[in-house]
């Protein structure tokens, strides 16, 4: 299953990661490096046996009570105009290759 | 001589302060002071990357009444940033307060600084911080470990007496050994993760170090409970902890044959066979287990942790807080801003986690390393059926490394191999100095049931108490 | 052409819950507020913040898939759907995969048929993007940003558009019945999802489906799916492939054209949400959801048809708004009348709700008070004209009926010494009538009758005056 410098181009445009193409191949290099160590766990036969079922998640109470700012949005947003977070323009759902 | 009060003890200095025999700003100016001293000169021990203001409100109450505190980049605080050891998150300071950061408050705890820290704590080194690594004030050319690696520096320098710091795969316990201080990463869900900034959810964790088992004790204490602001923090009865030394008659504790391999640094075997010793001095009976799957859990580790992250860290992306760079385009904004922002560690983890979650891989990797886990953590819990209340092992297989010393990534990796397993299984565990090695600290490890930090306490006291005045030399 | 084609249509509709708050954090999840404004370290996802899942969230979100008659499953597991998006503040929105909460539900139409659900699965809304408000910027608001929903993916067994939009107003019902959410496609509380394809008649496999985003309201989806299918056998017929790919309705232009995205690009890296231990739903407390969920709306028309007499058509309108059912219910039930009910509820009573503003100015008059009017009308103790006058006055006035009608002078009067006096007066002031009608022009009766009301302002009793006259006529 060696990565390929396709795979690692391919992810990291999932991961939105600026890697410069000279970059590349060390990444190829490491992370093949790395997966080869993983490889080890493809012969462990057997499953452990199914844990109790847990008791589950506590539950939060249907109230309006946020977790106030102590620093108004404003203050820390890179960009923002009239309460809105402004980014790059997308002219629609469809721009930033990805759907909600 | 009289001993600096600094250095007697969190409780000393709390209730010195209390009686009013001292003024916090007067205990807070003795800790900047250390401060200033040790990260002075080009071989400054860096572990301190913002500073706090004198306390304005002095406290005058509470069991850590003015007790200086050093807190990990990754735990939000609000007065100081939170820049998590990265250039992504440079200056940012957090609208709102960890859980951990906000009891220590109000325990009366003065905050001195935010401490260095591998990138987002991935790292065991603190050499991936975008700010600079931190030194080991025990010998300066080597790294204090990490990647809580400020933390445990500042607490081995005198500044604080006691530090939060935050655990993933030994990132704790790994720099007190290194350090020579004590460090706890309480059970999976003691201490809410409300205000610490995820790297691996599943796997992540307060954690305290101190200068002594009591310290550390008081400290854990007073973070841990249960939060509603954190659904995976535990419901659970508070576990006494600062119990003082005892002995250990009746107590069981197995030592797992794997955590001695025929490779372990043979003065960190002497060390360790000296703790056991001292262990049945003071009453334990040692037993020889077995926790097969160990040598799978750094691979499991480095799946598990590296795809949590992937996702974690795709809130940093520049639209509403932390670093942005302009691009032409979102797409090329995040582009920009995520690689200007993360620094090769980071970067090379979120495209591995990436990977093995991603279509065609995940069952091979991801699916199949949580199975492992579960062997993983099956094995504890076997160990602990059987009659075992407790575990004893090194920490580390060596003690602190020069800095610089490991490039290759996976070989850096491997000096968590002792430690990452309690994280996959959930344990409370904790380092104590068990020693030195040409003058550098030795940790031994003590690992107990889920929320059996009682019992993981116990053993520390009596270790401490052993071998305390030798470790310190 | 068509004929000869099935359309093979399968709908994912996402439902916006009705909670106060957001469903991992305490922000209100009301619409309309300033941009920004319902936003917190949770929702921001600001560097270490942590969800915590709303407990009315899990409850509105079981109650919907038992309505639907889906499997509720004491365990689920959260998961994360990892993509970029600016409006999606974690990267990632925190959905459930392998193991959603329902599976297997089927939704009766009104045609008889059914439609099958595949699987309910809670998950979290994402903010609003913004493209039209500053120039070359998207402007992003996130009050709407873990707003709860579920979503509910049917089996693609539904064939016609007639079928599409019949399952749609089923789920609406039902959802609307539960009280599970608002279901206001405009304001974005129903969204609908739907995969179009074709194939020949008799064929048993799928063909390649689109994907149609974008459809707000039924009509649209109707429509879409008509344009779309259409589409598909053109494109058989001449030989051509459809490429799976998602399409957008352009509600404007009435057109569905291709979305710009390339499919196939997606890879959501779904795995379980670790900041989230498994959904754990105890057994009593699902079978106490269940009981609380009473009579369904197929189930409560069937009973009103069958037990209480109305017509598939009323008992249609009647089951429309759980209100007016649970009032005609009750109204039935006090009076005993099941029919006359429908007629007052259908007639008067829902043409006060609408002229007080609709559904919110709620429905005044009180059942027991209803029925006791209907039962002043089947003794004759009042006429149905002066019952609708009654009727008026009780809009304002909590007097009992019959009260009403004793102060208002509207008890019909039976009474033969009083309506021979009023006919007396009749003959005398309209003697040419009188002799027409005595000497046998019958038809003279109803506009007698007419007199004689006008002069008893509406008290006297039709029937009797009826009857008096024909006595007179034949003496
Ligand atoms: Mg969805
Ligand atoms: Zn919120």
């Amino acid at each position: 299953m060696a990565v390929t410098p396709d795979d690692v181009r391919h992810v990291a445009g999932l991961a939105r990661l600026g890697i410069p193409e000279d970059a590349l191949a060390r990444y190829v290099e490491q992370l093949n490096g790395i997966l080869s160590h993983m490889e080890v766990l493809q012969r462990v036969k057997g499953e452990a046996e199914a844990t109790p079922p847990d008791a589950g998640m506590a539950l939060r109470e249907d109230r309006v009570a946020p977790v106030p700012l102590a620093i108004a949005r404003e203050r820390f947003a890179p960009r923002m105009r009239d309460g809105f977070f402004l980014v790059p323009r997308l002219a629609t759902h469809e721009d930033a290759g990805e759907e909600p | 001589m009289t001993v600096p009060l600094l250095d007697q003890g969190a409780a000393s200095i709390a209730a010195a302060v209390r009686e009013a025999r001292v003024a916090a700003v007067e205990v807070f100016g003795a800790a900047h002071g250390r401060l200033l001293e040790s990260h002075a000169g080009p071989d400054g021990i860096h572990a301190v990357l913002s500073t706090a203001e004198p306390p304005t409100v002095a406290p005058t109450s509470g069991p850590l009444a003015g007790v200086p505190v050093a807190i990990k980049d990754n735990i939000a605080t609000l007065t100081l940033p939170t820049s998590c050891g990265s250039r992504i998150l440079e200056h940012w300071v957090s609208p709102y307060e960890a859980t951990a950061a906000r009891k220590l408050r109000e325990a009366g705890a003065s905050l001195i600084g935010k401490t260095n820290m591998d990138e987002f704590a991935m790292g065991s080194s603190t050499e991936n911080s975008a700010y600079g690594p931190s030194r080991n004030p025990h010998d300066r050319t080597r790294a204090p470990g990490g990647s809580s690696g400020g933390s445990a520096a500042a607490v081995a320098a005198g500044i604080a007496p006691i530090a939060l710091g935050s655990e993933t795969g030994g990132s704790v316990r790994q720099p007190a050994a290194f350090c020579g201080v004590v460090g706890v990463k309480p059970t999976y869900g003691r201490v809410s993760r409300f205000g610490l900034v995820a790297f691996a959810s599943s796997l992540d964790g307060i954690g305290v170090f101190g200068r002594t088992v009591d310290d550390a004790a008081l400290a854990t204490e007073i973070v841990s409970g249960h939060d509603p602001h954190d659904a995976t923090s535990a419901a659970v009865e508070p576990a006494a902890m600062r119990i003082g030394p005892g002995t250990l008659d009746g107590l069981v504790i197995g030592v797992p044959r794997e955590y001695f391999p025929d490779s372990l640094d043979p003065s960190v075997r002497e060390r360790c066979d000296r703790a056991r010793e001292a262990l049945r001095a003071q009453g334990a009976t040692l037993r020889d287990v077995s926790l097969p799957h160990t040598d799978l859990a750094i691979p499991v580790y480095y799946i598990i942790a590296p795809a949590e992250c992937s996702a974690n860290l795709a809130r940093f992306d520049g639209v509403r807080y932390g670093m942005r760079i302009e691009g032409d385009g979102i797409r090329a904004m995040y582009e920009a801003t995520r690689a200007a922002g993360f620094g090769a560690e980071v970067t090379r983890r979120i495209l591995l986690g990436t990977y093995v979650l991603s279509a065609g891989y995940y069952d091979a990797y991801y699916r199949k390393a949580q199975q492992v886990r579960e062997l993983i953590r099956s094995d504890f819990d076997a160990v602990f059926a059987s009659g075992v209340q407790a575990l004893f092992t090194p920490t580390t297989p060596t003690p602190a490394f020069a800095l610089g010393a490991i490039s290759d990534p996976y070989e850096m990796y491997l000096s968590d191999i002792f430690t990452v397993t309690a994280n996959l299984a959930g344990v409370p565990a904790m380092s104590v100095p068990i020693g030195r090695v040409g003058g550098l600290p030795v940790g031994g490890q003590i690992l107990a049931r889920h929320f059996d930090e009682t019992t993981m306490f116990r053993v520390a006291y009596a270790l401490e108490e052993a071998l305390g005045a030798e470790a310190a030399r | 052409m068509t004929g000869a084609w099935e359309m093979v249509v399968g709908l994912e509709v996402h439902v916006q819950l009705r909670t106060r708050s957001k469903a991992f954090c305490g922000c209100s999840a009301t619409f309309g507020d300033a941009p920004n404004q319902n936003t917190c370290p949770v929702c921001l996802a600001l560097p270490g913040a942590l969800p915590v899942l709303n407990a009315r969230a899990v409850e509105l979100a079981a109650r919907a898939a038992l309505a639907l008659g889906c499997d509720v499953h004491r365990r689920s597991v959260f998961a994360r759907k990892n993509y970029f998006y600016p409006d999606l503040p974690k990267g990632y929105q925190i959905s459930q995969a392998e193991q959603p909460l329902a599976t297997g539900g089927r939704v009766p139409l009104p045609d008889g048929s059914t439609v099958g659900i595949t699987r309910i699965h809670m998950e979290e809304d994402a903010g609003k993007s913004i493209h039209d408000r500053f120039p070359g910027q998207t402007a992003i608001d996130l009050n709407r940003a873990g707003v709860p929903l579920i979503e509910i993916v049917g089996e693609p067994e539904i064939r016609s558009s007639a079928q599409a939009g019949a399952y749609l107003r089923a789920l609406r019902e039902i959802l609307l019945f539960g009280e599970v959410s608002d279901v206001s496609m405009e304001e974005g509380s129903f969204r609908v999802d739907a995969n179009v394809s074709a194939r020949r008649r008799g064929e048993t496999a799928f063909r390649p489906r689109t994907e149609i985003k974008n459809l707000n309201s039924f009509s649209n989806v109707e429509h879409a799916l008509e344009l779309e299918f259409a589409r598909h056998v053109a494109t058989y017929e001449a030989d051509g492939a459809i490429a799976q790919q998602t399409m957008l309705f352009d509600a404007l232009r009435q057109e569905v054209r291709p979305a710009r995205s390339k499919e196939g690009s997606h890879d959501y890296r779904y795995f379980p949400e670790p900041d989230l231990p498994p959904l754990v739903l105890a057994a009593d407390w699902l079978a106490a959801q269940r009981a609380a969920l009473g009579e369904l709306p197929a189930a409560r028309r069937a009973r009103f048809v069958g037990a209480l007499g109305v017509s598939a058509h009323e008992a249609e309108i009647l089951t429309a708004e759980p209100a007016i059912a649970e009032y005609f219910d009750a109204v039935a039930a006090a009076g005993g009348d099941g029919k006359a009910a429908a007629n007052w509820i259908l007639g008067e009573v829902l043409a006060a709700r609408n002229a007080a503003g609709g559904a919110a100015a709620g429905l005044v008059v009180a059942p027991a008070r209803l029925a006791a009017l209907i039962a002043l009308v089947r003794t004759g103790a009042v006429s149905s004209t002066a019952a609708k006058a009654i009727f008026q006055t009780m809009l304002t006035d909590g007097a009992e009926p019959k009260a009403i009608a004793e102060r208002d002078g509207l008890l019909q009067v039976g009474d033969d010494g009083a309506l021979e006096a009023w006919i007396a007066e009749v003959w005398a002031e309209h003697p040419d009538e009188a002799r027409r009608y005595a000497a046998g022009e019958a038809k003279l009766q109803g506009v007698l009758v007419g007199f004689v009301m006008k002069k008893s302002k509406g008290r006297a009793d039709p029937k009797k005056v009826n009857q008096l006259l024909a006595t007179r006529a034949g003496s």
